[in-house]
C-alpha cells in the first residue's frame, strides 16, 4: 500500500544523512557499472568472433588437396593427388546420411569481358547446394541448378562487384559476357557476407568446367555440410572419420597431414564455443564478485546506519511505533536508494558501451558492438536490491526489537 | 490507574544477577502527581521504565488502566504505549533531524492520523508550552529547557493517561526546571497523572505525594504540602 507519509519519513532520512544515503548509492551503482561494463565486453567478444565465421555456413566442411609428403605403398612422396567425380561419388554414396549440402568446387581464373569492360576474376565451378555451403545471397535472378549442371549449360552467377564494375549502373542479367572467349548468360547476380572478395567471384556448373576446361573429371575440391542435427562431438568424429576415410581412397599415407585435410567448421565451432564458455565462465564469477562486493557494501553501511539509528529508534518505539513499522521504514528506504542507484549504473553503463569512440577503440581489440541484453542486468539489479531489502532486513529486525529501554541507552 | 504489586526486577551481571526492585506495591490514582524520589541505584527508573512499557518485570503483577501487563510483545506494548503514555526524559530525546513542530507531531503519526491534522494538532501544543514561534526550528538551535517544552509537548499531544518523566529537570537549571514544573503541574492540573522521577527535593515538593524508595523497596509514602493547599 502507497503510504504517502511513510514516503515522506523515508525522504526526510535520506535527505538528513546525505553522506550516507550517497555511499550506498555509489556502492550499487559502482556494482552495477563494472557488472554490465564486462557483460557488455565479453559479449562483444562473442559478437565479434560470430561475425569472423560468418563467411560461411557454421557447418561446413572442406576436403583439399596437396602433394604428398610421405611414401606409401609402393607410391613416391611428392605425388600431387588430385581428386575426381568418383571421390565425390564416394562422398555422397558413403556419408548420405550425414550430409546436408554437398558441393564440387574447381578454382579457376579468367577475364570476364562485357563490351569494352574486362577484368580478371575468380570463377568457381560448383554444384547447386554451394550456394548453401558459402551462404550466397542472390540479389537478382537464381543460383546454378541440377538442370545446368545436367545440360553443362554455360550460364555464370556473377558477384555484386563484378556486376558493378562490368556493367555499372545498368541491367545484367540475362546479359551475355565473355569468360576467356566464350560466351556464357548471366542467370543471377549475388551478394555475400564474407568480404569484397567474395563478391568479386562468379559460379559456373562444374559439369560446363571439367567439359571446356580439359574436358576432365577433375575437382580442386569438395565442400560438404554435415547434418546440422548432428552434436559438434558427433560432428567433429565424421569430420576424422571423413579424412581417414578419404586418404585410404586416395593411397595416402594416414599420417601424411599435408597431403589431404579436412577444414571442420564443426572444430572451430568447438573451439570457439569453448572459449566462449571460458569467457562467461570467468565473467560470470568475476560479475559475481563485483555483485558479492556490492552486496557486502549495503550490508555493512545497513549494520552501520541501524547501529546509528537505535536511539532513534528507540524513541520512535517510546512514542508508539511498532517494530514492524521501524523496519519496513529501513527496508524501504534501502530497496529504494538500490533499486535507483542500480537504474543509474546501469544507465550510465549503457551510455558508456553505446558510445561510438568507445566502440571505434574497442573494435581494435576484438570487441565488437559491446551490449549487454537487459534480462542479465536487470536480473543483477534485482538481485542487489534483493540484498539491500535483506541487508538492512535483518539488522532492522533486531534492532526493532530490542527493548526500547536499551535502545534509548544506545549512543 | 497504575496498580503495582509486589513487583520484582533483577538484571544480569554477568553471572551474577543484581535485584534492583524488592517487592514493590504501589497504587496511583487516576489525576494524581508523584513524584519518586531516591538517590540513584534505588531503583526508581527501573520502576519508571517498567511502568512506562519500556521494560518488563519479573514477578508481581502491573495493571495499567485496569489491564493486566504480562508477555507482552512489542507491538502490544507500542499500542498500550502511543494509547495511554507520554515520555519526558532526562536527555529531551527528540530527533534531531526533525523540527520541533514534527517532533510534536510524531506521536500522531503513529497514531494513524493525517499529516494536515496532526501538523495542527501538534502546533497547537507547541503554543501551549510557549513555543510556536519554534515550531520549524530543529532541536540543536532550542535551549536545553524549550528541548525539554517540546518533549513535554511531544508527550502531551496524543492526551495520554498519564504522562512519565525520567528526571525532566535534571539537565536544565533553576529557571527553566521551575517552568518546566509549572508546566507539569499545569497538566496535572487538567486532570492528567503525572509521575515524575526525581532526585531534587525542591522539584519533589511541588509534586502531591512524594514516594521514597531506597535499595528496591519503598521506605516512605506521603502526600506534599502541595496537595494539601488543593
Amino acid at each position: 500500500m502507497f503510504d504517502l507519509d511513510r514516503w515522506r519519513e523515508i525522504f526526510q532520512s535520506i535527505n538528513k544523512n546525505k553522506l550516507r544515503s550517497i555511499l550506498s548509492a555509489l556502492t550499487v551503482a559502482f556494482a552495477i557499472l563494472l557488472f554490465t561494463l564486462l557483460f557488455g565486453i565479453v559479449n562483444g567478444l562473442t559478437n565479434f568472433f560470430k561475425e569472423a565465421f560468418a563467411d560461411d555456413a557454421q557447418n561446413s566442411m572442406f576436403i583439399r588437396v596437396w602433394k604428398t609428403t610421405k611414401p606409401y605403398k609402393g607410391l613416391q612422396l611428392g605425388r600431387r593427388i588430385q581428386l575426381r567425380n568418383t571421390d565425390y561419388d564416394y562422398v555422397t554414396g558413403e556419408y548420405s546420411n550425414k550430409i546436408q549440402y554437398q558441393s564440387a568446387r574447381i578454382y579457376k581464373n579468367f577475364t570476364i569481358k562485357y563490351k569494352n569492360n574486362a577484368d580478371a576474376y575468380n570463377v568457381r565451378a560448383v554444384h547447386p547446394d554451394h550456394q548453401f555451403l558459402e551462404k550466397t545471397i542472390i540479389d537478382e535472378g537464381r543460383y546454378l541448378n541440377a538442370r545446368d549442371l545436367k545440360e553443362k549449360s554455360k550460364v555464370i552467377v556473377i558477384g555484386r562487384l563484378i556486376k558493378r564494375d562490368l556493367f555499372g549502373e545498368k541491367p545484367a542479367l540475362m546479359k551475355r559476357v565473355n569468360v576467356n572467349g566464350i560466351s556464357y548468360m548471366i542467370i543471377g547476380i549475388f551478394s555475400d557476407d564474407g568480404g569484397d572478395n567474395e563478391e568479386r567471384m562468379a559460379y559456373i556448373p562444374v559439369t560446363t568446367a571439367q567439359m571446356l576446361y580439359g574436358n576432365n573429371d577433375y575437382i580442386s575440391q569438395i565442400n560438404l555440410g554435415y547434418d546440422p542435427s548432428l552434436s559438434l562431438d558427433a560432428a567433429v568424429a565424421f569430420g576424422n572419420k571423413l579424412e581417414r576415410d578419404m586418404r585410404k581412397q586416395l593411397n595416402i599415407h594416414p599420417d601424411d597431414q599435408s597431403a589431404l585435410s579436412v577444414r571442420n567448421m564443426a572444430e572451430a565451432n568447438k573451439n570457439v564455443g569453448q572459449f566462449m564458455f571460458i569467457l562467461y565462465f570467468i565473467a560470470i564469477i568475476v560479475g559475481s564478485g563485483t555483485l558479492v562486493a556490492g552486496i557486502i557494501g549495503i550490508s555493512n553501511i545497513m549494520i552501520f546506519v541501524i547501529k546509528e539509528r537505535t536511539k532513534e529508534f528507540g524513541i520512535r518505539k517510546a512514542l508508539g511505533a511498532k517494530p514492524a513499522s521501524i523496519i519496513s521504514m529501513v527496508v524501504q528506504e534501502t530497496v529504494l536508494i538500490t533499486t535507483l542507484a542500480g537504474y543509474v549504473g546501469l544507465t550510465l553503463a549503457t551510455f558508456i558501451l553505446s558510445s561510438e569512440s568507445l566502440r571505434e577503440v574497442l573494435e581494435e581489440y576484438f570487441i565488437k558492438d559491446p551490449s549487454v541484453s537487459q534480462g542479465v542486468v536487470i536480473g543483477a539489479t534485482i538481485v542487489l536490491v534483493l540484498s539491500g531489502l535483506i541487508a538492512s532486513y535483518v539488522p532492522a529486525k533486531r534492532a526493532a526489537n530490542i527493548k526500547p529501554i536499551e535502545a534509548l541507552n544506545a549512543d | 490507574m497504575i496498580k503495582i504489586e509486589k513487583l520484582h526486577k533483577s538484571y544480569p551481571i554477568g553471572k551474577d544477577s543484581l535485584h534492583v526492585l524488592k517487592g514493590i506495591d504501589l497504587h496511583i490514582k487516576e489525576g494524581e502527581f508523584v513524584s519518586i524520589m531516591g538517590s540513584s541505584g534505588s531503583g526508581k527508573s527501573t520502576l519508571l521504565n517498567i511502568v512506562g512499557l519500556l521494560d518488563v518485570h519479573d514477578e508481581g503483577n502491573y495493571y495499567l488502566n485496569g489491564q493486566v501487563i504480562k508477555d507482552m510483545n512489542e507491538k502490544k506494548a507500542a499500542i498500550l504505549r502511543n494509547k495511554f503514555l507520554g515520555f519526558v526524559f532526562q536527555s529531551f530525546n527528540l530527533i534531531s533531524y526533525k523540527t520541533a513542530l514534527e517532533n510534536v507531531a510524531l506521536p500522531l503519526y503513529y497514531k494513524g492520523i493525517n499529516r494536515k491534522e496532526r501538523l495542527e494538532i501538534a502546533l497547537e501544543y507547541l503554543e501551549k508550552v510557549g513555543l510556536k514561534d519554534w515550531a520549524n526550528h530543529l532541536p540543536n538551535e532550542l535551549s536545553g529547557g524549550q528541548k525539554q517544552r517540546v518533549a513535554i509537548a511531544r508527550a502531551l499531544v496524543t492526551k495520554p493517561k498519564v504522562v512519565l518523566a525520567d528526571e525532566p529537570t535534571g539537565a536544565l537549571d533553576s529557571t527553566t526546571t521551575d517552568s518546566v514544573m509549572d508546566l507539569l503541574k499545569a497538566i496535572n492540573d487538567e486532570g492528567m497523572t503525572v509521575f515524575v522521577i526525581t532526585h531534587e527535593e525542591e522539584v519533589a515538593e511541588q509534586t502531591k505525594r512524594i514516594v521514597r524508595l531506597k535499595d528496591g523497596v519503598i521506605i516512605s509514602d506521603e502526600l506534599t504540602k502541595a496537595s494539601k493547599a488543593v
